[in-house]
């Protein structure tokens, strides 16, 4: 196991730097970023001046080599536009991005697999029908419209909650979080929403499936057969048969929510790294955008190690080692 | 059923707490865009600078309509055509209780060139300045490298610091671009994160700087112009318009910067308040005046905006009272110069008739009568509907026979890409932060010279020597009477030319709730110091 | 909604005849099936259906600008059923044109990376070894990777374009086919009839795409149903963030992305009728993934 994970590791960290190569060129020739940052009453002596100051006036491979060499000293690089270090700013906006992608990944589970269950111990009643139809619509609809038509229903013309922003936040294990104060979570709720609503009819439909598949397995029916309430049948059998697809459906969607929070971010101008990436991308701060993608990468790299954890360890059938072959 | 009965209170309760009540004691702001720094000194963006002008100030200050005005100077004078003499404000104080004199003004210039890894910095300012001279705490000589009548207008971009908080020596002594001694340990940016750093004269004291969150100031009760109005002031950053006016009208904020024009009806309708103004920047096309233009096909390889009728017809092609009205949805001038007249250097000149067969008789004596292509430059996210009005002025343009191809794409790329000179046609804007026609003429049309730093946005390439020896003259004349004639004619000469195509003039708005008013800036600046409450 | 025929198994090399009454025999499909057929033909007959050409420039009237549904031109005859965009643009042909841009898109970038994922994918199965664990570690390694964050920062660099959306679209997708392919394609290559082929002494290509590739072909066919609806959202979802397809050639996310402004000023409009496009076009070809999911194989359900 601990051979498998070194391995996967190492792929992932070659992953990384492949990435930050990639990117680092392509945003140097996207353009100079001093021509957006700078005041346009400047002359070309300015422009110089400030782009030789950021540094970027040396050549590419210079550039380069200057960033690998700080980076493997755990320096990112100072952000062009605001003068910190890049880094820094991601981590700042951590938390938000990770709130909300926590609380939308609770809401989809939490409201995912009960709907699923139900659906598929009641496949053909009215119920399991709207909730299959349901998680058809939810599957459908674009992320970002799915979003704008939020915020026209709930905060233009219902009025009941706040269109965007992140409202107040409280100190929590020292990280700023919102969903301590009723002002923080009417904020939040919207964003989590949009955010959870796929998830959570991908969870659906996996859980519907699997349901069904259980509970035409012989045991489940030797148990309904023994006379157990249909309750317990669920709560035992059929739940616990359905949490291994389940969690691995969750750790994976994790990490794809970090990075599908860029969409919802933008929509509903919360201020996570999602947003922060957009206005980086607009601005060319390439140490922003480069930051962030080998932060992002980390993430879902130790989530993916993680789930595979999880994974061996409620089903001891499998071992690590041979999912790799 | 009983499930809504349950969840209607509850949510009702979050949306009532979620606004924050708007006493007369807290006003929060929705801004369209994030400041990058407390520091005053960091980055020249109106972002950072409206924010800053709340804890710091200047010198100078310029109205609502950009006329310079006292700010800690209560008067200057030009004793020579180098040399000015200010007068400091006494009785002024620092938040954290320390005088301001002049020894503050100097170590807040000595700073600016010492800002590290600024993307823009204030230096385009300062470093015209030869020398500076206390000759008592209260008195100032300023000596320029050369003669700058607007002296006093960019003095109002550099903000005042305290040396003492920043831990200035006793004495500073002056020297230009850096060479200042008795600085100490300058601090950098990031420290003014922190209300203990970020000390400045302003009506309003830093509270706390949450990074993309807000910016929270407190009333600063010593302040030498009488008590301001806000006990607490919330600067929130909001970039997604929508969500901006959402937050408006779900009454989350009680003033924002910039609505899009096509919610004010909206608004408006809702009881909430507009104000606007007609702003110092022109949305304008420059056309590319050297031999080989790029994105151009049709004219045997020829470029067809070398001759002034084909500028001309593409002038008269454009219906800007369409736009104005269209696209704008009446919230912009249409515009007839480089700066809205009663500006400095304005001459009233009027707006270029929309018509469309004059324009085709003059393509045809161009010797195009069937028109030719072109591709049309622009940014997608920097200026009011940039790209709508973009879109428009290529309709206006087919309607005559250019086939026109709009390339739009982000400030980023875009002003990249126009510096590399790629399009033979392109739209942008100009504000005048001064408020003086110079300041359009040296950047948009001047001749293009890096080693005198003229026409530096002139990527037309547009040249006119004759222009050009005015502009120079007029730039070196305190004399306000003779500047203002000179600058009319060099505009003059410009547009007679058709050098440049002004389109229109765009209007800053604001929305707010009505108990507020706001007087609407020329510079798009959103102050708060400048919001009081309406006297009913 | 969807049955799965779970306790009615299914061979995987059944004939398509039986196929086809087996997804029939879900009516819900089969509106599905009409209703993807009718976007199709849409798409592919905007030219002559549209009242509008919405790219002509000269067509186009900004005094017609924003103009709500029924409304009638100011100087010409036409009607706007569905209402004009801030440009004067006719949302009815727009709504054509965009619908014709957005399954472009999806289509060619889906036919592109099924064949390179498939190409991959039977080298993969058929020469196994070294190759294999190469191709299926990268593969593995970029569907581990959000696909949006993978084609937003491509386009970044890329810059805006139809083709480049394209190419975004075929590098995030090809992935997909490539393990597909390969798994079917490893059941089948320990069968039987592959020993035969190969002892028979035919070449390796003949017996790759002959006798492997037919195989692979239903479940491909579930993922490619499930792949185009994601890459239609996920065009729209680029365009929307303003990395996808440029101003001149909007496709229906572009359309929306532009009504997005228009939203809270009550021009619901110029935004709403292309979302209703969009989502129409998805929840139909995800119906008739859904039956064909069902039908072709039941052992693929995710």
């Amino acid at each position: 196991m601990i051979v498998y994970l070194v391995r996967r590791l190492g792929q992932s960290l070659l992953a990384l730097v492949a990435m930050a190569i990639l990117v680092f060129i392509g945003v140097y020739f996207i353009g100079n970023p001093v021509d957006v940052l700078i005041n346009p009453e400047a002359t070309q002596a300015d422009i110089i001046a400030t782009t030789e100051r950021l540094g970027l006036d040396k050549p590419l491979y210079q550039q380069f080599g200057i960033f690998v060499m700080n980076a493997l000293q755990g320096d990112l690089g100072t952000s062009f536009v605001y003068g910190r270090p890049a880094l820094d700013i991601i981590l700042e906006r951590l938390p938000a991005t990770m709130e909300l992608a926590l609380v939308a990944l609770l809401l989809s589970v939490g409201i995912g697999i009960p709907l699923g269950v139900w659906a598929g111990l009641r496949p053909y009643s009215i119920a399991g029908r709207s909730i299959m139809g349901g998680s058809l619509l939810g599957f459908s609809l674009p992320n970002f419209w799915q979003g704008m038509l939020l915020i026209l229903i709930f905060a233009v013309i219902l009025g009941w909650l706040p269109a965007g922003g992140r409202g107040e936040t409280t100190e929590f294990l020292g990280l700023q979080v919102s969903f301590l104060t009723l002002d923080g979570l009417s904020h939040l709720i919207l964003p989590a929403i949009n955010l959870a609503l796929f998830k959570m009819s991908l969870i659906i439909r996996l859980a519907r499936a699997n349901t069904r598949e259980v509970c035409l397995q012989d045991y489940v029916k030797f148990a309904r057969a023994k006379g157990l309430s249909g309750r317990r049948v669920v709560l035992v059998h059929v739940l616990k048969n359905i949490m291994i697809p389940v969690v691995t459906i969750i750790g994976l969607e994790l990490g794809s929510m970090v990075a599908f929070a860029i969409v919802t971010e933008t929509v509903f101008a919360w201020p996570g790294m999602g947003k922060l990436l957009i206005d980086s991308i607009n601005l060319l701060d390439r140490p922003v955008i480069v930051a962030y993608l080998m932060l992002t990468v980390l993430i879902i790299v130790a989530i993916n190690l993680l789930v595979d954890v999880i994974y061996s360890l409620l089903d001891p059938r499998i071992r690590l080692s041979e999912m790799n072959g | 059923m009983k499930m809504r009965a349950l969840t209607l209170p509850i949510v009702a309760g979050l949306a009532a707490a979620g606004i924050s009540p708007a006493t007369a004691q807290e006003l929060a702001i929705g801004l369209k865009s994030e400041a990058t720094s407390m520091d005053p000194q960091f980055h020249q963006l109106s972002t950072n600078i409206q924010v800053a002008k709340n804890i710091f100030e200047a010198l100078t200050t310029q109205d609502a309509v950009q006329k310079v005005t006292p700010g800690l100077a209560e008067s200057w004078e030009a004793i020579d055509d180098t040399t000015w003499r200010f007068n400091l404000r006494e009785g002024v104080t620092f938040h954290d209780g320390s005088e301001f004199t002049a020894r503050d003004v100097i170590y807040s210039f000595c700073r600016i060139p010492l800002v590290q890894n600024s993307p823009s910095p204030f230096t385009i300012y300062s470093a015209g300045i030869a020398d500076m001279t206390a000759e008592d705490d209260h008195t100032l000589t300023i000596t320029t490298k050369a003669t700058n009548p607007l002296l006093p207008t960019e003095l109002w971009s550099l903000a005042i610091v305290s040396a003492d908080t920043l831990g200035a020596e006793e004495e500073i002594t002056y020297g230009p671009d850096g060479t200042c001694e008795g600085m100490g340990e300058v601090p950098q940016a990031p420290a003014f994160n922190s209300p203990d750093v970020a000390v400045g004269t302003g009506p309003y004291k830093l509270e706390t700087y949450t990074r993309g969150s807000e910016v929270v100031l407190s009333r600063f009760d010593e302040y030498w112009g009488g008590t301001p109005d806000w006990e607490r002031v919330v600067m929130r950053p909001i970039t997604s318009d929508g969500p901006r006016v959402a937050a408006l009208l779900a009454g989350d904020v009680d003033m924002i910067e910039s609505p899009p024009i096509q919610d004010l009806p909206r608004i408006e309708d809702a009881g909430l308040k507009v104000v606007d103004a007609l702003s110092n920047r022109v949305i304008y096309l420059h056309m590319q005046q050297l031999e080989d233009a790029p994105g151009i096909s049709g004219t045997d390889g020829e470029n067809p905006l070398l001759d002034p009728r084909v500028r001309e017809a593409i002038s008269l092609s454009i219906n800007r009272d369409a736009i104005v009205e269209r696209i704008m949805g009446g919230y912009a001038v249409a515009a007839g110069e480089l700066l809205p007249p009663p500006m400095f250097g304005t001459s009233e000149r009027p707006v270029d008739p929309y018509d469309p067969e004059r324009a085709k008789e003059l393509l045809a004596e161009a010797g195009y009568p069937d028109g030719f292509s072109i591709t049309l430059g622009t940014p997608n996210d920097r200026y009011i509907n940039d790209e709508q009005v973009a879109q428009a002025v290529a309709q206006m343009l087919a309607q005559i026979g250019i086939d026109t191809r709009v390339d739009a794409s982000t400030a980023s790329q875009f002003f990249s890409r126009r510096n590399d000179l790629e399009f033979p046609i392109y739209m942008a804007g100009w504000g005048a932060s001064s408020g003086d026609m110079s300041s359009p003429l040296k950047s948009l049309v001047a001749t293009y010279d890096p080693d005198t730093g003229m026409g530096p946005t002139n990527a037309g390439r547009y040249s006119n020597p004759e222009m050009d020896a005015l502009l120079l003259e007029a730039m070196s004349t305190i004399d306000d009477t003779k500047r203002d004639r000179m600058l009319q004619e060099a505009e003059t000469m410009v547009l007679n030319d058709y050098g440049i195509i002004p389109l229109h003039y765009e209007q800053t708005v604001w929305a707010m709730k009505p108990n507020l008013s706001y007087e609407p800036r020329v510079d798009q600046y959103t102050m708060a110091t400048k919001v009081e409450p309406a006297s009913e | 909604m969807t049955e799965i025929a779970t306790n009615t198994p299914v061979r995987i090399d059944s004939p398509s005849k039986r196929i086809a009454k087996q997804f029939i025999e879900d009516p819900v499909a089969v509106v599905g099936l009409i209703l993807f057929g009718l976007v199709a033909l849409i798409a592919i007959a905007a030219p002559w259906l549209a009242p509008q050409n919405p790219y002509d420039l000269a067509q186009l009237n900004i005094m017609d600008s924003s103009l709500p549904p029924g409304e009638t031109s100011f100087d010409t005859e036409m009607t706007y059923w569905l209402g004009t965009d801030q440009q004067g643009r006719d949302m009815l042909s727009a709504i054509m044109y965009g619908l014709r841009i957005s399954l472009l898109v999806a289509t060619v970038s889906l036919a592109l990376a099924i064949t390179i994922g498939t190409i991959v994918g039977v080298f993969a199965a058929f020469f196994g070894g070294r190759l294999d664990s190469i191709i299926m570690r990268i593969v593995d390694l970029q569907l581990s990777f959000p696909a949006i964050l993978i084609a937003l920062i491509l386009l970044a660099l890329l810059g805006r374009g139809v083709d480049k959306v394209i190419m975004a679209l075929v590098i995030v997708q090809w992935a997909y086919y490539a393990r597909t392919v390969r798994s079917s394609a490893m059941v089948e290559r320990s069968k039987d009839y592959i020993d035969a082929a190969r002892c028979l002494g035919l070449p390796s290509r003949r017996i790759m795409f002959r006798h492997l590739l037919p195989n692979c072909v239903p479940p491909l066919i579930v993922v490619a149903t499930v792949q185009i609806a994601q890459a239609i959202a996920l065009e729209a979802t680029l365009s929307f963030l303003g990395v996808g397809v440029p101003i001149t050639e909007p496709s229906l996310g572009l359309l929306i992305a532009n009504g997005y402004d228009y939203l809270l000023s009550g021009n619901y409009w110029i935004s709403v009728f292309p979302g209703i496009a969009l989502v129409v076009t998805i929840i139909a070809i995800n119906l008739v993934g859904d039956r064909l999911r069902d039908v072709l194989n039941p052992r693929l359900q995710k």
